[in-house]
């Protein structure tokens, strides 16, 4: 039941991509879609179409998962390309009423939806291969170097990872309350929107006043088990550059260099 | 000393109104004197609010005596430089087992002790390994703790605890939220803990049930130490457990009726066995 959904999209298999560290992961997203921004022709779209599909492949994930993400996305979608198409100024291509499409205007909205179709599937091969755990401790070690601005990035690391590991306890719970609430005859479903608002707040209620009985249960036991900070600490999965991650990070770079020269029409 | 000792250990709650006035004071432990040998298992018994909670969170310096002291392996718990070793060397184990665990994977939750510590990554995996085997939970050390029962959860924050290498583990009602089956394993994997390990263990209960085994019991009442003895010296006393609100455990209070209506066994039986042979029964299954 609520116990066995997933948490962000996990797809657990073994694959290149998949063991590879997440840091790599983190700076290779980050790389591709700042590549995305870059270029502004069609080699270099190409080209991030060619990398994209290779990193697919190798991720061994099917593509059907990786279009899953595109449904939340299909009318912001359709908002740019529409916009981009009409509203860019130039030479007319076609002209009716006040409506008037240019050249550049169709070659931007196409632009425009390469970029979002892509920077959605980009992201979704992260997490896709990434376990939310990993991500987390990925981005603790890379964000690390804040520390010296006094930025709480181990404090973030870890809210980050218990507050994966209470969701789907906190969601079972807010079922239990339900069906106990429906039990003494409230009523979740009908009635306009402000009554359904209102009437989630014996939901809420206690649903919050448990969430801070189990935040303190656990601060205590954290503490009692010598939990002191980020100070002294060290990790059971420390994560270790391999030479797999090095390849990686060269491919990126040798990636990002291509396109900027291709796509941004140096050659 | 023993490795848990406590003198004149007295401990409040103070409630304050909403400006931090003192509204009223709860005594909840009063006076206690406590000497716990290494190596044993000792049971605590009280019913709700008799203080047995808030002397378990003495022994791990969560709470700090208002008044006398309290000493874990011969160190003062109310001094903060000892504070670190003291948390260590006696582990702690609460009743929720959803609110314990950390780790979104039990080896991980398990390791989360030790790195702690800053112990060495290699030393951590041989310690996790060691201790989901110890209580029997090695196999499922790639799971998710949301998939397990509540025993299971228990045995993981048992685990969780061992792998700090401590010398005694305090329970607190860890069996409170379980089921009959539950209760059972981790009661097993507690006394397999004492038996092979030789730690000491602290069990804070109310079934009793899971204090037969114990060396010593101690049971409270209104923050006081009402009773102290072997289970057998304790359950011999069924009319006075009574009067503490505690129940015994059924044979014993079989065999106390059948004491009372004349026959000729002798006190605080706690086992259906010793039942059968002081009746003369055959032996069995």
């Amino acid at each position: 039941m609520l116990r066995d959904i997933t948490l962000g999209q996990y797809y657990q298999t073994d694959s290149v991509i998949h063991r590879l560290d997440p840091r790599v992961k983190l700076v290779t997203t980050i790389c591709f879609i700042v590549s995305l921004f870059v270029v502004d022709n069609f080699i270099g779209y190409l080209i991030a179409g060619v990398f994209l599909a290779v990193v697919i492949k190798l991720s061994k994930v099917p593509l059907k998962y990786m279009l899953r993400g595109m449904k939340s996305i299909v009318f912001l979608l359709l908002i740019a390309v529409v916009f981009n198409l009409f509203l860019t100024p130039g030479e007319a291509v076609v002209t009716f009423w006040k409506i008037k499409i240019t050249m550049e205007g169709i070659r931007q909205a196409v632009f425009m939806a390469i970029r979002l179709v892509f920077l959605i599937i980009g992201s979704s091969v992260m997490t896709l291969t990434t376990t939310p755990n990993n991500l987390t401790d990925g981005m603790e070690k890379l964000l690390g170097p804040l520390k010296i601005f006094k930025v709480p990035v181990h404090e973030i690391a870890m809210m980050m990872s218990i507050a994966l590991r209470f969701i789907p306890i906190l969601l079972e719970e807010t079922d239990k309350i339900m069906k106990a609430q429906i039990a003494r005859g409230a009523d979740f479903e009908s009635g306009n929107l402000i009554k359904k608002a209102k009437s989630l707040v014996p939901l809420l209620v206690p649903l919050f006043i448990s969430a801070f009985r189990r935040a303190n249960d656990l601060a205590m036991a954290m503490e009692a088990r010598c939990y002191r900070g980020g100070e002294h600490r060290t990790k059971m999965k420390p994560l270790i550059y391999k030479k797999r991650d090095g390849l990686a990070y060269g491919v990126v770079v040798c990636y990002l260099t291509l396109c900027i020269v291709v796509g941004r029409g140096f050659i | 000393m023993g490795i848990i000792e406590a003198k004149n250990l007295v401990f409040e709650y103070i409630r304050r109104d909403e400006e931090g006035n003192v509204e009223g004071i709860t005594r909840a432990i009063d006076d206690i004197d406590i000497d716990i040998k290494q190596g044993d298992f000792v049971a605590i018994l009280g019913h709700n609010g008799s203080g047995k909670s808030t002397l378990a969170k003495h022994m791990n310096a969560i709470h700090y005596p208002t008044e006398g002291t309290v000493w874990v392996d011969g160190k003062d718990t109310s001094d903060d430089a000892n504070l670190w070793d003291i948390r260590q060397e006696a582990g702690m184990v609460f009743q929720n087992p959803d609110n314990q665990i950390i780790g979104q994977v039990v080896e991980e939750d398990v390791g989360f002790g030790p790195e702690n510590l800053g112990v060495p990554t290699a030393e951590i995996w041989q310690r996790v390994d060691e201790s989901l085997k110890a209580v029997g939970m090695y196999e499922f050390r790639k799971h998710s703790p949301n998939k397990l029962s509540g025993g299971q959860k228990q045995r993981v924050s048992i685990a969780g605890v061992i792998a700090m290498h401590p010398k005694c583990i305090v329970l607190d009602e860890p069996t409170a939220m379980l089921d009959p089956n539950g209760r059972k394993e981790v009661i097993r994997a507690v006394r397999a803990l004492n038996d092979v390990e030789r730690i000491t263990i602290i069990l804070i209960t109310h079934y009793m049930e899971e204090i037969i085994h114990a060396d010593k019991v101690f049971v409270m009442d209104k923050g006081k130490i009402a009773m102290e003895g072997t289970p057998r010296e304790i359950f011999s006393q069924v009319e006075k457990l009574k009067e503490l609100r505690l129940d015994v455990p059924q044979v014993t209070l079989l065999a106390h009726e059948l004491r009372k209506s004349g026959l000729d066994i002798p006190k605080g039986i706690l086992t259906c066995e010793e039942l059968a042979a002081a009746l003369g029964l055959p032996k069995n299954k």
